[in-house]
């Protein structure tokens, strides 16, 4: 497969992940808000900061002079076509790839994609705030989903089905890593909230982000723990969203890939990602505690970040 | 004026004085057309429009469209596809075919003498200087051998009909043509949406058109390669024939590549894959010449692949076509045509071309500066229906315009008498009406030439313009071939 095929390919995975994650991101967060007391511009902004600045684009919504509102920070992560990974952005950059090498898949996936960039093209924020968004961030969920259902039930196991699966198991490791991670930003009213109803209430969020709720609560019989949340989003082999699933998926597909049996790497995207796998493997959720939980995720993002550089200069830069 | 009584509403469809590809000038329906024309009577009043609605979006959403350069409103359209299908009866067909073939044997054969002999110049039939000025000649490609002899694999010669339906060539597109996959979905198109309008006695099919070309290119491998590698090498997705790239690609099952996917090592091509490099042996260019090699053309071109003219030169990789083609696409050199024919293959030409005044001859540039206002003058080395004036539509200023251009450089021009190009109903708005119309053949020169059954039938919509290209305000048509005559 060509180098660059297989580039498109990896990053039509990715961007279709990162916008569902967005989109859900959005719907859980638009959500809650509904449950909260006394809602006020300060504390619209308390919500909203942290979850901004875990797509890594909080510099970017501030120099664009957005002000934190639940209106802002929809309209920022989903139509600003400055922001890079806006989900319109999403859209488009997966389309472009798709149009890029619709030899290599599916015309009924292509035409998804398609129909779906022309959908939200011709959206605006106008209207999805007055149809509601829950129905609209759906309708990217859904999307997602029939896209997946797709290529697992119309793609020739081969190179281009594995560098998709491959981008999208790496962003969703990254995004997973991210959403947990909104919790370290969110400050509690005091000290003494600390497992109470509002700590709760933001663990449930970030449950609900990574659609981990009703799988945590078959895994764990008991109430939301925030040790036992970690432990699950980080470390499960089980939950296809927890960050050590997507990265035994992301090993899976590399070794699909290079096609090689040896029990040991053979380049070094492998190498990258066998290694962090197998700290995932040994390390416990105490562990993760002990060292603070943002140092930990802030660690695990560079970690998958060297994971990223190391496929593409194994495949895509030859 | 005249009109014709239909249910759907032909009331007022005027045939006017043009010849009308589906009525006489009686208005009564030619023979092929009989059997459509009464379908259509079934069918509803809104039945058509509602039906073009659904197509236009179904192209959408697949993504069957063309770049728009200099555009920023999406740069993508759809090529606008008119449902009312053009329908060529068998026996017309035949003659075409056999028309379409002599002309292509007679170009392969002039590309072969002019870069090598030169016999058609010594014998006095085309003078020198006709093709040393001929911009796209490439005298650096002199007896460079090519493989089996054939420099035209693919070619996409326009013909028009004029006041009397006779068919005319207008030019001979040796370069890249392009076009062939709007045919390819306006066929599938009008099988979904219109499956009981095909008649009883069959359509010729054009599914095998992707075959052939596979086999052409694989028929002109290097001697000694026995299992090809062919790719398509394409500008990229800004391109406005991307999408035409990208269906040819996936339905031949080769690789689309860039310039930037392929790479010269010791004089042979290979492209750039996730297990290393690949050896390829075939490309079917969908670029010029000219950015073909910044080495050997332009300096600039990122397009291209640098060492890819010395892998060609050496017989290790074929270009589909080959370099220098565009030669026979000047259109000074189109004059000569049915000399070519009569010089390398003793026989009379079936196709006739277009009365043709060349600027650099002194006496029909006199002819030419002095009819301006009646006559079509066209660049010669320009396709796509730019640098040309249309005579009895334009302007004094736009007359004087071309008037200093051509006296300041006579070879960029020619000259010819306006065709009035046949009509075809087609549908407008809510309407039927009577629009300019083309015919594309593509034809495949491999072991064999072969053309696919009809071609890509360009539609001006623009009422009364005669310019059919799609940058240009121009639409297709779904064209049949009848295994009948009726």
């Amino acid at each position: 497969m060509l180098s660059r095929v297989a580039e498109s390919l990896f990053w039509i995975g990715r961007y279709i992940e990162r916008a569902d994650n967005i989109a859900r991101l959005l719907d859980v967060n638009l959500n809650i808000l509904i449950d909260f007391k006394d809602l006020n511009d300060s504390r619209l902004v308390e919500h909203w900061e942290p979850i901004i600045r875990s797509t890594g684009d909080w510099d970017l919504f501030k120099s664009l002079g957005y002000k934190s509102s639940s209106r802002a920070a929809t309209d920022f992560l989903t139509f600003d076509r400055e922001n890079p990974n806006s989900i319109i952005n999403c859209l488009i950059s997966a389309r472009q790839n798709a149009r890029i090498i619709r030899d290599q898949i599916p015309s009924e996936v292509f035409e998804a994609i398609n129909d779906t960039y022309l959908d939200l093209r011709d959206s605006g924020s106008e209207e999805v705030w007055k149809e509601g968004p829950y129905q609209f961030y759906q309708k990217i969920q859904t999307f997602s989903q029939l896209f997946q259902g797709m290529v697992d039930s119309t793609v020739v196991r081969g190179l281009g089905y594995y560098f998709m699966e491959t981008g999208k198991f790496v962003e969703r490791a990254d995004k997973t890593s991210r959403i947990l991670d909104i919790k370290y930003h969110i400050l509690l009213p005091s000290v003494t909230d600390v497992g109470g109803v509002v700590d709760t209430a933001q663990w449930t969020a970030v449950l609900r982000s990574c659609s981990a709720f009703e799988a945590y609560h078959r895994n764990y019989v008991t109430n939301v723990d925030s040790a036992l949340v970690t432990e699950f989003l980080i470390f499960s082999a089980r939950f296809p969203r927890a960050i050590r699933f997507s990265l035994s998926k992301v090993i899976e597909n590399l070794h699909l890939i290079s096609n090689k049996r040896e029990d040991r790497f053979s380049n070094e995207a492998e190498r990258e990602c066998g290694r962090l796998f197998s700290d995932l493997t040994y390390i416990s959720v105490d562990d993760v505690l002990e060292q603070g939980l943002h140092e930990y995720l802030d660690y695990l993002q560079t970690r998958l970040n060297s994971v990223g550089e190391a496929i593409g200069e194994t495949f895509f830069s030859l | 004026m005249l009109t014709i009584d239909l249910n759907m509403d032909f009331s007022k469809y005027e045939v006017d004085d043009f010849f009308d590809e589906m009525f006489e000038a009686d208005g009564s329906v030619r023979p092929h057309y009989k059997a459509l024309h009464a379908r259509l009577k079934e069918l509803g009043p809104k039945e058509m429009f509602q039906k073009q609605k659904a197509v236009d979006r179904a192209f959408l959403r697949q993504g069957v469209t063309f770049t728009v350069y200099n555009d920023d409103q999406g740069t993508e359209r759809i090529f606008p596809f008119d449902l009312f299908p053009r329908i060529i009866p068998a026996q017309e067909w035949e003659f075409l075919e056999k028309g379409l073939t002599q002309r292509m044997q007679a170009l392969n054969l002039f590309l072969k003498d002019i870069y090598s002999e030169q016999k058609i110049i010594s014998e006095g039939i085309l003078p020198r200087e006709h093709v040393e000025t001929a911009a796209h000649f490439r005298p650096e490609f002199m007896n460079v051998p090519v493989p089996k002899d054939i420099y035209i694999h693919i070619c996409g010669t326009d013909l028009i009909r004029d006041r009397n339906g006779k068919y005319l060539v207008l030019e001979d597109n040796a370069r890249s043509p392009s076009g062939v996959s709007y045919l390819l979905e306006n066929r599938d198109a009008m099988k979904k949406v219109f499956p009981n309008f095909f008649p009883q006695s069959g359509t010729k099919s054009v599914d095998s058109y992707t075959e052939e070309l596979l086999a052409t290119l694989k028929y002109i491998a290097p001697d000694g390669v026995d299992d090809p590698v062919a790719v398509l090498l394409t500008p990229g997705v800004y391109n406005s024939a991307y999408f035409e790239h990208s269906l040819l690609a996936r339905r031949m099952g080769i690789e689309i590549v860039e310039g930037n996917d392929l790479v010269v090592e010791n004089s042979f091509v290979y492209m750039r894959t996730t297990e290393g490099l690949k050896r390829v042996d075939v490309i079917y260019r969908r670029i010029d010449d000219d950015f073909l090699d910044p080495q050997v053309f332009r300096k600039d071109s990122m397009l291209g692949v640098s060492g890819l003219v010395d892998a060609y030169r050496k017989g290790n990789v074929s270009l589909a076509n080959t370099i220098g083609t565009g030669v026979a696409d000047d259109k000074l050199i189109y004059k000569y045509v049915p000399d070519m024919i009569r010089f390398y293959l003793s026989e009379e030409p079936l196709l006739e071309s277009v009365e043709t005044f060349l600027a650099s001859d002194d006496k029909e540039r006199e002819y030419i500066l002095a009819n301006l206002e009646k006559l079509v003058v066209k660049s010669a080395n320009e396709a796509g229906g730019y640098g040309m004036l249309i005579g009895p539509h334009a302007s004094k200023a736009e007359i004087e315009e071309f008037r200093g251009l051509i006296k300041a450089k006579p070879r960029n021009f020619i000259a010819q008498p306006p065709i009035s190009l046949s009509r075809h109903p087609t549908v407008i708005g809510e309407e039927v009406e009577g629009r300019h119309v083309d015919l594309r053949p593509y034809i495949l020169c491999g072991k064999k030439i072969s053309i696919l059954p009809g071609g890509l039938t360009r539609v001006a919509l623009r009422k009364g313009s005669l310019v059919v290209n799609s940058s240009q305000g121009g639409g297709s048509k779904d064209t049949w071939v009848l295994y009948g005559d009726s």
